[in-house]
């Protein structure tokens, strides 16, 4: 008999979690990339604060501000942020209904219209702000 | 005669070998056996040593939570014939300690459990001549969702935080306390809220989701963590807020 093994204190076997745990299965892949895209998140925020500040410090700062964001590295990673921006955007919407239970006149709105309300909000701002911008 | 399957069985016996081997046992294939009625053919007639958990046989025990190819899966609700050709590759269950083969020691969520008491809670004991708590059924539809739980474990075996965080409540837990909760009945959600809008509580769940896809009875336990978030989080902006009003 193993001695590390008596009848009355069984050894249990405990496996440790894998540090690539995350590799092997699709939905904790696409969890990970949508916990790893807040920092994309976050740097969008960074950049538009620094546009913002460039613009509130008049011209020149602000073409300072032009000449950095037109540097080769500066346009892909705001091309690589754009991707995981829409990749969170679309995860999170696809979520939102299973949070997000209403009731109205008492009766339970469906997934598809809490859902179909959010892309509905994500388009009309977004028409808004390339009306303000381009417009 | 019948075709025949592979099943690859998680053997652990822990007199003899340090750690889990794997096993294979070829079995009849019958279109109307489940991966369990397959086990219980490799006990009955080809090896009695084999260890794992059953009862009912029609999904309301919450017994036989196994992985099942990769997935936690009740082996009485899972078809062989839904593998063919095979082999099909049975583990316990992920995220437990295992005691022997097929079998894992479920006191992390026994202690877990009782923390979010899942019991009707009452301000004042009413006696029994007060009459009966009516309910309508928009109320009982309120809830019934989450009280379809049958502690099969297949969320926590799902989740990945329950194997990363030990103190996580987990998934059945937080949707059974929503059970009362919502229970027209329960007077207790502030008592819940304690142990629920903690770290190791709901705020804890980073929503895999993994948890709702596993779950046999469609028990939704990750939409009961969101909808308990968003009580939460309203709660505490409505003390911070109003910090006389009463709890």
């Amino acid at each position: 008999m193993n001695a590390r093994y008596t009848e009355f204190h069984p050894r249990w076997h405990r496996p440790r979690m894998p540090v690539f745990w995350w590799a092997g299965r699709r939905s904790y892949l696409i969890f990970v990339i949508r916990e790893l895209s807040s920092v994309f998140v976050a740097w969008s925020v960074v950049f538009l604060l620094l546009l913002v500040h460039a613009v509130s410090q008049g011209g020149t700062q602000y073409q300072q501000f032009l000449n950095l964001s037109s540097n080769p590295w500066m346009l892909a990673l705001n091309v690589i942020a754009l991707a995981f921006l829409v990749f969170h955007a679309i995860t999170w919407f696809n979520l939102a209904p299973q949070a997000m239970v209403v009731h109205l006149r008492g009766r339970r709105v469906p997934r598809s219209a809490i859902t179909g309300a959010h892309y509905a909000g994500w388009a009309l701002l977004s028409a808004l702000a390339a009306w303000l911008i381009l417009g | 005669m019948a075709d025949q399957i592979i099943l690859q069985v998680t053997r652990y016996r822990p007199e003899r070998e340090p750690e889990p081997t794997t096993q294979e046992y070829e079995i009849p294939l019958h279109e109307e056996w489940a991966v369990l009625d397959g086990l219980n053919h490799v006990k009955d007639h080809l090896d009695g040593t084999l260890s794992y958990r059953w009862s009912c046989r029609m999904g309301i025990c919450g017994s036989c939570g196994m992985t099942v190819n990769g997935d936690p899966r009740l082996t009485c609700a899972t078809f062989l014939t839904d593998y063919r050709p095979g082999p099909i590759r049975i583990e316990p269950l992920r995220n437990f300690p295992v005691i022997r083969d097929l079998v894992v020691e479920i006191g992390d969520f026994m202690r877990k459990l009782p923390k979010v008491k899942p019991w009707l809670i009452r301000a004042e004991d009413a006696a029994a001549t007060d009459g009966e708590l009516l309910q309508t059924p928009a109320d009982l539809d309120e809830y019934k969702q989450y009280s379809m739980c049958i502690n099969c474990m297949l969320c926590y075996s799902a989740c990945p935080i329950v194997g990363l965080e030990e103190g996580f409540l987990g998934p059945a837990a937080i949707a059974l306390a929503q059970r009362y909760n919502l229970d027209s009945r329960d007077q207790g959600a502030h008592e819940r809220m304690d142990v629920l809008s903690t770290a190791d509580g709901v705020w804890g769940c980073t929503f895999v989701g993994e948890c709702t896809t596993a779950c046999p009875k469609d028990v939704d336990p990750a939409g009961a963590i969101q909808r308990y978030k968003l009580t939460a989080a309203a709660e505490s902006l409505r003390s911070f807020l109003l910090p006389w009003r009463p709890a």
